[in-house]
């Protein structure tokens, strides 16, 4: 009974108390870098795309909201053909930069998307592709693969060893 | 004392009861967010008052649906009865002297009388819906009504016994003197707790308790109809206030100001300890509600009774 | 399997289970539905102990608590045996192996093919290495280009062996081999260039990780879990073969093998597997077309119902569409008018064929069957290019005779390379008579290479000297030989087939079958060229006949270039005599070309159907995606209207039909549920549905319904393994890599759970009456100025529409010539005329032709449609 008496004196109490509530959009909140928000597309440091179409986005996300199609430059670097959210479904979640092997998708703190057609929320590869490696600077996921690509030959990725030489026996 | 102009006295009072039961939309949404550290509804008109407007044209372009699985005409007559009961009661409600609709000799029992009648919206409501969650929401508001309803009467016995009048401008006088509220304080506290269950309001909201029935009994009413429910469930407010106002403190009784001031002003402080008692309790479990009511409160309600009765006959 | 199974109860971490005694304790986990990692372990290769992933420990007794870590691969499942697969000891053991095999593995799993369906990557979480502790230099390889259809990605090895091990010793290529030593070794070519073995599609299901991948998958890539599967029927020859077919996006992306006990196992030949890209071609019929205009849909029907209306129409069927097609077809045009869709020799061989193998005495094997028979005799098939799955099946067949030595040696026979040791060389009879020389005659015992008389004239020899009641004509020395070889073996085999068009070399065949009491197997030239012929119908020659005699106006040609069927001048006459042609068909071929309507039929892929393979065994493929509107299954097209559901076609078909219907048990009816539910044809980690159409509308459409069967297009369904007909992708938890067919399997290697898919149509009933052949050609005599011009069969090029698929396409055969002569030069181009008809070719030596003989490469444009063997010129250009 007088604990039921002290918590609506306690509620009471709030009455004089500093209001929490940040008057967006006059005054804007401030967000971390690790807030979830719109879903942009890096590059590497090199300046080149960082997604390498694995398709680990799309099985991560659990809206089913990322579409792509895996595509080769003529040098054997893996890219996507396109690249498609539709943000009228993503929860931001997060899971698609979590799954990303290459730190190539990533959420920023950018939540204003509003649009009165569900229809511009679908979002191409023009739309994520940002020209910067984002919160991640410095990763380069072509240069730990072994696959060869433009500019990398065999045995030039870190710690890689120069390719075998096949037809020698020697020990 | 019945108002010489009585149409006058009939709108006033239907024009006053819901503009206050709306205008509590708001109240209730901003002290809400007081207590809780926010503003509320801060943005449609100054500090959000045209909130209201904007929730009412929302309310009634909404689509009003019928679902085909409802006993369609007691489905729309169920939101018609909780607001009819709530209003009627405001015509024995005396907020100023000669502002009154009709000063029946029986005020109380008229009062008391119709708000039993009010659960049969509820009831009705949780039947026709069709639907179990409904109807488990009315069957609570049954039983919960049918348990506080008996000591809310006796605990104003004590009242009736110091007035000596079941007419509620006649209560109002005899506290010239001494607010109620000092003798029958215990009968206060639990007109409080009885009031609180009589409107369905937290901690008492158990028939709706939409952590557990979706919306209880008014999970498949829509548009207006649910608005009704919803001004249904205000206008209890009010009236449960103004009651207390009238029966414990001295009704429009008051020095300097004008008595409808005062009346209102009273009024208005219950209503905000309704608001403060949602912003800060639990909803207790169901089974734990009706003991309460049958093995505590009614019987400190007997208790007050016949303390009060035997202090009365004693002191004459 | 007829062969008795001991049972050994074997104690697995205090369980006991049921293993099959003549097996290893790793196949008998497996089969008991334990997860034991393995690498170089394949249900078809057998152990070699190499890898050292399934380690356990055993013990001697129930009082042992030490142990002592094993192979399970290298273990017998003996009686009493008793292992421990979750002792920390072992454990620690295989994760430490792991972490060894996965020290040069590269960083690669997201640009990995392989990825997600990886059996390295799920024998990794099965060990439950997560970290990885090396931080010194990889090791790393150059790549190799092995020709279009096989990618290599030579970092990821983890040394294995499997892949020589299956290219090499069971598929029996020379060109893969392993190069130099320890840490380093490497597996590819000597040098650059087109794998030579026409099983290397395999390699990207045996390699247990990304080092071999399907490069026509790597042009469109997708994962697994993002592709819909159905189970399909390859249509590139007519053994059968079971196929997954995945789609995304309306393309087809990829053919897997489906396991089927009793027909392809674990394997396909390069054509059916890498054949399906025509699908994607961009010569499909895409749209219907009326006078050369693209016209709707519902135009087009009612096109087609006018014409039938108002014309005297026949109908000519198609080896290579489905019973239900042809069916349709001939309820349309009524059986009367109903032609057959093959030259008139090529459906009577078929129908000799179907007639011997439904008659008896003689019974046609599965291709499982095939495997295990220990002395065969080949005539008149190049069976590597006709019936090429059926080839791999004889490379195995001639190991069943020495397999004795090793059986001698009590070596057991999963212990593969202690047979290998044992058996050296050693090679089972293997007796090919063919016009010209074959893949298969390196494992041959002999080889007989003549004209297509002669060969017949041998097999008589053969059945002679088998039973002396046998009709014969002339003295061949080798029919001793191969007589006795017959006569010595357990189960005997005769293969023939329609390749040569000879009736004789058929005939031949049944008469060596039945003097030797051996099974015998013909090829069939087609997907459902004995689904056609047995259907029943008038020979394609009256159809020619009934347009000249002005009894039809209209033709219907279902899926069908007549153009391969007849002389060029014959079907261009018959066109241009019709008044109105209405082709069905996939592809845009020179008869669709003169129709005046054309109608888009579904391929394999679109459609469902019901083909009747070479065994005789109905089996049935689904639709694998819904195509774009006006592309719909023949038989939808043709019905009009009067079938709207397979499974009605199917019920008309068993009425009209009665001997066909035995084939609506080919697979359960569009009715059937598992615990309520539909088969989902995606897996359940299928991705981007709610954004792969968004870029058209944003509101997502609602996935098709499938009338026809009792599959669905969605990732949602029945969660259950399916039965073995329904199987549309394999996948158990913790499997996600081709390797989950263990668990779709009654025992490893075994039958899969409910039986496997198809119904055997005709089971050869013993008859007594069955009297000997005796119709014998005279010998083959070489003709002054003329040459004998037999059909050379190609595994890429002589199919029809595997040659639109651009990487069988790249590597198929090109018009010549092959001549054994010494007055032509290599890749001098000559005129060839023949019929009638003359094309100008280069010519190509081949030594091993007969002499007077020369080969034209079947099915090749414009060489098509000839009705080879038949006498031509060959004539120098001036």
């Amino acid at each position: 009974m007088i604990s039921i008496l002290k918590t609506i004196w306690y509620v009471f109490l709030h009455t004089f108390q500093k209001r929490i509530t940040v008057q967006y959009p006059e005054e804007k909140p401030y967000l971390a870098p690790r807030y979830r928000g719109r879903i942009i597309l890096s590059r590497d440091p090199d300046g080149g795309e960082r997604c390498v179409a694995c398709y680990l986005c799309a099985v991560a996300c659990p809206v089913s909201c990322i579409a792509l199609q895996a595509t080769e430059d003529e040098h054997g670097r893996r890219y996507p053909e396109f690249f498609r959210i539709n943000f009228s479904r993503c929860i931001y979640c997060g899971y698609c930069e979590e799954a990303c092997p290459t730190y190539a998708i990533q959420l920023t703190p950018d939540f204003e998307m509003g649009e009165f057609h569900r229809q511009n929320l679908v979002y191409e590869k023009d739309d994520l592709l940002i020209n910067g490696p984002g919160k991640y600077p410095g990763y380069n996921f072509w240069r730990v693969a072994g696959v060869q690509i433009g500019g990398k030959d065999k045995g030039q990725a870190e710690h890689e060893a120069a390719p075998v030489d096949v037809h020698s026996l020697l020990p | 004392m019945t108002s010489p102009y009585p149409m006058f006295s009939i709108l006033g009072m239907l024009f006053g009861a819901l503009t206050i039961a709306a205008g509590l939309i708001w109240l209730e949404r901003r002290l809400l967010a007081l207590w809780q550290d926010r503003y509320g509804p801060n943005r449609v008109g100054p500090f959000g008052l045209l909130q209201v407007v904007a929730d009412g044209v929302k309310i009634f372009m909404k689509e009003d649906w019928i679902p085909p699985f409802a006993d369609k005409p007691v489905f729309i007559l169920a939101p018609a009865i909780i607001m009819l009961t709530a209003l009627l009661s405001f015509a024995v409600l005396p907020v100023a002297p000669g502002i009154i609709i009709s000063d029946l000799n029986i005020g109380l029992l008229f009062v008391l009388a119709l708000s039993s009648l009010g659960v049969y919206s509820v009831v009705l409501a949780g039947w026709s819906s069709n639907n179990k969650y409904a109807l488990l929401g009315g069957m609570r508001a049954a039983a919960q009504m049918i348990s506080y309803e008996v000591f809310m009467g006796l605990s104003l016995m004590g009242v009736v016994l110091q007035a000596g009048s079941f007419s509620l401008p006649a209560i109002v006088d005899a506290q010239r003197e001494l607010w109620f509220v000092i003798p029958q304080f215990l009968g206060f506290v639990l007109f409080l707790i009885a009031g609180l269950a009589e409107t369905r309001r937290t901690p008492f909201d158990l028939p709706e308790a939409e952590s557990e029935l979706v919306a209880g009994y008014h999970s498949e009413y829509s548009g207006m109809k649910f608005g009704m429910f919803f001004v249904g469930e205000y206008l209890g407010v009010t009236l449960i206030s103004a009651m207390i106002t009238v029966l414990f403190f001295g009704g429009w009784l008051g020095p300097i100001l004008p008595p409808i001031v005062w009346f209102l002003l009273k009024t208005l402080f219950f209503i905000s300890c309704f608001i403060l008692v949602r912003a800060s309790l639990p909803r207790p479990r169901f089974d734990r509600l009706m003991s309460w009511g049958w093995k505590v409160m009614l019987p400190l309600a007997l208790a007050n009774l016949i303390v009060t009765g035997a202090l009365v006959l004693a002191w004459r | 399997m007829s062969m008795e199974v001991t049972v050994a109860t074997v104690h697995v971490d205090g369980k006991s289970y049921q293993m099959n005694a003549e097996e290893n304790l790793l196949h008998g986990c497996l089969s008991a539905g334990l997860n034991l990692p393995y690498f170089c372990w394949h249900p078809a290769l057998g152990s070699v102990g190499a890898c050292r992933q399934c380690a356990v420990k055993q013990f001697k007794d129930e009082q042992d608590t030490h142990g002592k870590i094993v192979m399970a691969c290298m273990t017998p499942a003996a009686e009493g045996t008793r292992i421990a697969i979750h002792d920390p000891e072992t454990v620690a053991f295989r994760a430490a192996i792991i972490e060894g095999l996965m020290l040069n593995h590269p960083h690669d799993c997201p640009v990995c093919d392989e990825g997600g369906e990886c059996h390295l990557q799920d024998m990794t979480v099965m060990t439950g290495h997560d970290y990885r502790r090396y931080e010194f230099d990889k090791r790393t390889f150059r790549n190799q280009n092995l020709g279009p259809l096989v990618n290599h990605e030579m970092n990821r090895c983890i040394q294995c062996y499997r892949c020589v091990r299956y290219y090499r010793e069971y598929a029996g290529g020379r060109d893969l081999n392993a190069f130099a030593l320890r840490n380093t070794v490497f597996f590819g070519r000597e040098a650059d260039g087109v794998l030579e073995n026409e099983f290397s599609g395999n390699l990207v299901e045996i390699c247990p990780t990304g080092v071999f991948t399907d490069k026509t998958l790597k042009r469109h890539y997708t994962r697994k879990w993002d592709q819909q599967f159905a189970p399909s029927i390859c249509v590139h020859c007519g053994l059968g073969c079971n196929t997954d077919v995945g789609e995304h996006s309306g393309t087809v992306r990829r053919i897997l093998n489906r396991y089927n006990h009793d027909v392809n196992g674990y394997f396909l030949c390069d054509r059916g597997r890498f054949g399906y890209e025509f699908v994607n071609s961009d010569h499909r019929i895409r749209e219907p077309l009326f006078k050369g205009k693209v016209v709707s849909a519902d135009t087009a029907s009612r096109q087609l119902r006018d014409t039938l209306t108002f014309g005297k129409a026949i109908g000519i069927g198609s080896p290579r569409a489905s019973l239900e097609s042809n069916f349709a077809l001939r309820t349309l045009v009524g059986p009367e008018r109903f032609y057959s869709g093959v030259a008139d020799s090529e459906a009577k061989l078929v129908a000799l064929a179907i007639d011997m193998l439904r008659h008896g005495p003689m019974r046609t094997p599965t291709l499982h069957e095939v495997e295990a028979c220990d002395a065969v005799f080949v005539l008149g098939e190049d069976v590597t290019n006709v019936a090429p799955r059926m080839a791999l099946a004889l490379r195995q067949s001639v190991r069943q005779q020495p397999i004795e030595i090793a059986k001698a040696l009590k070596i057991p026979l999963w212990m593969d390379h202690g047979v290998r040791d044992a058996i050296q060389d050693k090679k089972g009879p293997l007796y090919l008579a063919t016009p010209y020389a074959t893949r298969l005659d390196e494992i041959a015992t002999a080889t007989f290479h003549a004209a297509p008389d002669e060969i017949a004239r041998l097999g008589f020899a053969v059945a002679h000297a088998l039973d002396p009641q046998a009709p014969s004509r002339g003295d061949f020395p080798l029919a001793g030989e191969i007589a006795r070889a017959l006569t010595h073996a357990r189960k005997p085999l005769v293969i023939a087939g329609p390749s040569c068009n000879s009736e004789a070399i058929m005939q031949a065949a049944a008469n060596v079958a039945m003097a030797a009491g051996a099974q015998l197997m013909f090829t069939a030239p087609e997907c459902n060229a004995v689904g056609a012929i047995l259907m029943g119908s008038n020979p394609l020659s009256a159809a020619f006949q009934a347009v000249a005699d002005g009894e039809a106006d209209t033709l219907i040609i279902l899926e069908n270039d007549l153009y391969r069927r007849a002389p060029r001048a014959d079907v261009d006459a018959l066109l241009h005599a019709t008044a109105h042609v209405i082709v069905l068909d996939h592809l845009v071929n020179p008869t669709s070309e003169q129709a005046e309507l054309v109608l888009p039929s579904g391929t394999f892929a679109e459609s469902d159907g019901t083909y009747i393979s070479c065994e005789g065994r109905a089996q049935r493929f689904f639709q694998v995606f819904v195509p774009p509107i006006p592309i719909q299954a023949s038989w939808r097209w043709l019905g009009q209207g009067a079938w709207e559901r397979l499974d009605e076609v199917l019920t008309a078909m068993a009425t009209a039909l009665p001997h066909l219907a035995p084939a609506r048990d080919a697979a359960p009816p569009a009715t059937f549920r598992m615990t309520g539910a539909k088969v989902p044809r995606s897996p359940h980690r299928s991705s981007g549905r709610t954004a792969v159409l968004a870029n058209i509308n944003v509101s997502e459409p609602k996935p098709p319904d499938d009338p026809d069967s009792p599959l669905a297009f969605s990732m949602e369904g029945a969660s259950t393994h399916p039965p073995g007909a329904l199987i549309p992708f394999v996948w158990s938890p913790g499997w996600n890599s081709i390797q989950a067919t263990n668990t779709y399997q009654q025992e490893i290697g075994g039958p899969l759970h409910g039986g496997d898919p198809g119904v055997r149509m005709f089971e050869s009933a013993p008859s007594n009456d069955q009297s000997y052949f005796s119709s014998i050609p005279s010998a083959f005599e070489q003709r002054e100025g003329e040459w004998l011009l037999v059909p050379m069969y190609y595994i890429f090029g002589s199919d029809e529409l595997s040659l639109s698929a651009p990487g069988i396409a790249e590597l198929a055969t090109t018009p010549h010539v092959a001549v054994n002569a010494d007055d032509f030069t290599e890749g001098e181009e000559v005129d060839v005329h023949c019929g009638g008809s003359t094309f100008r070719v280069p010519v190509c030596i081949r030594p091993d032709l007969p002499r007077g003989v020369a080969g034209l490469p079947a099915g090749v444009p414009p060489i098509a449609g000839l009705g080879l063997p038949a006498w031509g010129m060959i004539v120098r250009i001036p």
